[in-house]
């Protein structure tokens, strides 16, 4: 059984979205679920500080040793950090995906567009657990 | 194959209480990874002791007076240059010289088993059937009847030699012997796929449970799958059917032509075709090949181009955890092939540079090859 957080915010490209204290910022990564069916993480090429992305627009690749993957922004908005962490050590996303292996930090443009996303119920469901 | 139902090995309960992640392989469901992950278990064949079920291969039995008259007919390496208790690594080809599969033969005193791949189980039979005439050989493809286990790394010799009485020091490099190992009735190979020292183990499935507990565990194997075994034959640079040869390739191209021994004084099907290869020389070649970027990992089927002409795709690709980058396999032209040799591989979108190296990619491994 993988690890699905109630407070959190799902896709159903296996991204989550997990809200901060301040209201418009939010911290993304990919699930248990997907570091899983990934397996041992190698790279992950993240954006640039104060890049902008529309919902579901690709805004990075996530290479595991025997998977790549594309990564889907959840919501509009703009990337105020990124994890710099998983440069020199990828393995995070594997041990921590919640935690250490969060990937942007972004701005949201629309905080409705979170209501669109999948609760942990749905996204339970959509993996099948 | 096609409508038949997915095959098990006789290991399968065991991967299952494991938790293996099983994926459909070659018509067999296999584990590609356990959940200690492929970095894992790589690492413990580099380091240790891993432990491979590699049941799906299939196993031709040849018997009768003419049998190792019928095999060196058959493969193009020489059968008649080892002697009982030997085994030989060689190939079936086609009459343009191609491969049909490569194989794995051991020659007894009464027989010869051939190891295939079993995705070409049923070609390879047909091939041989077809070839067979009126010789005095009886064959049997056997391979339901025969379990398998790869026991790969530098600690095996020490790992298994409690479980038999058989000597296993003075089983050689490509050598095997009969004896039992935990009380199972074995042929005890010292053979493998991952450049690293190491036995494989062929017995009866009935066996199945008893050796696997015997081998893997705490203090003994670590149970490894598919995926890192594909990631220890990349490294070391050893040949994949069905991405680095198959139908299309000649052993001249994939730099194999020291398994082709036109000079038995046999006539083995493909040889008049090798013959005009050779003294032409090969046009391509396969060539090893390091993903210099970091961040790019140049997976199979990706297209290759050599300054800006398509000339082959990615035959296998993958991250190397021993050299901590990515590493593969194409086909150059034959004038092309020197190692620092720049390449471009299409990544999902992008041109990314790559540089010719040369092949084994790693060459640390504990495998004596004497």
């Amino acid at each position: 059984m993988s690890e699905v957080p109630e407070s959190l915010h799902y896709t159903e490209e296996h991204e989550y979205v997990k809200p901060t204290a301040d209201a418009s910022i939010v911290l993304v990564g990919i699930t248990d679920y997907a570091q899983g069916e990934l397996g041992d993480v190698v790279y992950v090429d993240l954006p640039e500080v104060g890049a902008k992305f529309s919902q579901m627009d690709v805004f990075g690749t996530i290479e595991a040793v025997k998977a790549v993957s594309d990564l889907f922004c959840p919501v509009a908005g703009e990337v105020t950090e990124v994890n710099e962490a998983l440069e020199g050590d990828p393995g995070l996303v594997n041990r921590d995906p919640y935690g250490d292996g969060w990937m942007i930090k972004l701005q949201v443009r629309n905080p409705e567009d979170l209501g669109q996303l999948l609760t942990a119920a749905d996204y339970s469901s959509h993996i099948g657990e | 194959m096609s409508g038949e139902s997915v095959k098990r090995t006789p290991f399968h309960e065991m991967h299952v209480s494991l938790k293996a992640k099983m994926v459909p392989f070659a018509g067999y469901e296999m584990p590609v990874q356990y959940p200690s992950g492929i970095t894992k278990e790589h690492d413990a064949v580099r380091t240790a002791v891993g432990v491979f079920d590699v049941s799906h291969m299939g196993e031709f039995e040849f018997t009768g007076p003419d049998r190792n008259a019928f095999v060196n007919r058959l493969t193009c390496n020489d059968i008649g240059a080892i002697g009982d208790g030997q085994a030989q690594y060689t190939a079936l080809l086609t009459d343009e010289g191609t491969f049909i599969d490569d194989c794995i033969v051991y020659r007894f005193g009464d027989k010869v088993m051939m190891v295939v791949n079993a995705a070409n189980i049923e070609k390879d039979w047909t091939h041989i059937v077809g070839k067979k005439g009126n010789v005095n050989c009886r064959v049997k493809d056997i391979s339901d009847e025969v379990a398998l286990l790869a026991v790969q790394g530098p600690k095996s010799e020490e790992m298994l030699q409690p479980l038999t009485r058989v000597d296993l020091s003075k089983i050689r490099y490509y050598r095997f012997d009969v004896g039992q190992v935990a009380g199972v009735e074995c042929f005890i190979a010292r053979t493998g796929y991952t450049g690293e020292d190491g036995f494989e183990l062929y017995f009866r499935p009935k066996h199945a449970e008893v050796m696997w507990h015997a081998v893997v565990g705490p203090g003994r194997g670590a149970p490894c799958g598919l995926g890192a075994r594909d990631l220890l034959r990349l490294e070391v640079g050893l040949a994949l059917y069905g991405s680095d040869i198959d139908d299309t390739v000649n052993p001249y191209e994939a730099r194999l032509g020291w398994i082709v021994k036109l000079g038995k004084g046999v006539p083995f099907t493909g040889k008049r075709a090798l013959e005009q290869i050779k003294a032409k020389g090969p046009t391509r070649r396969i060539v090893g090949f390091a993903c210099t970027q970091k961040g790019v990992i140049a997976r199979p089927g990706y297209d290759v181009y050599l300054k800006d002409r398509k000339v082959d795709v990615v035959r296998s690709g993958g991250y190397s955890p021993s050299l901590k980058h990515a590493i593969g396999t194409t086909y150059l032209p034959t004038h092309s092939i020197e190692p620092g040799t720049e390449i471009g591989i299409e990544c999902r979108g992008k041109r990314v540079a790559a540089e010719v190296v040369k092949m084994p990619f790693y060459t640390e491994g504990s495998v004596k090859r004497s």
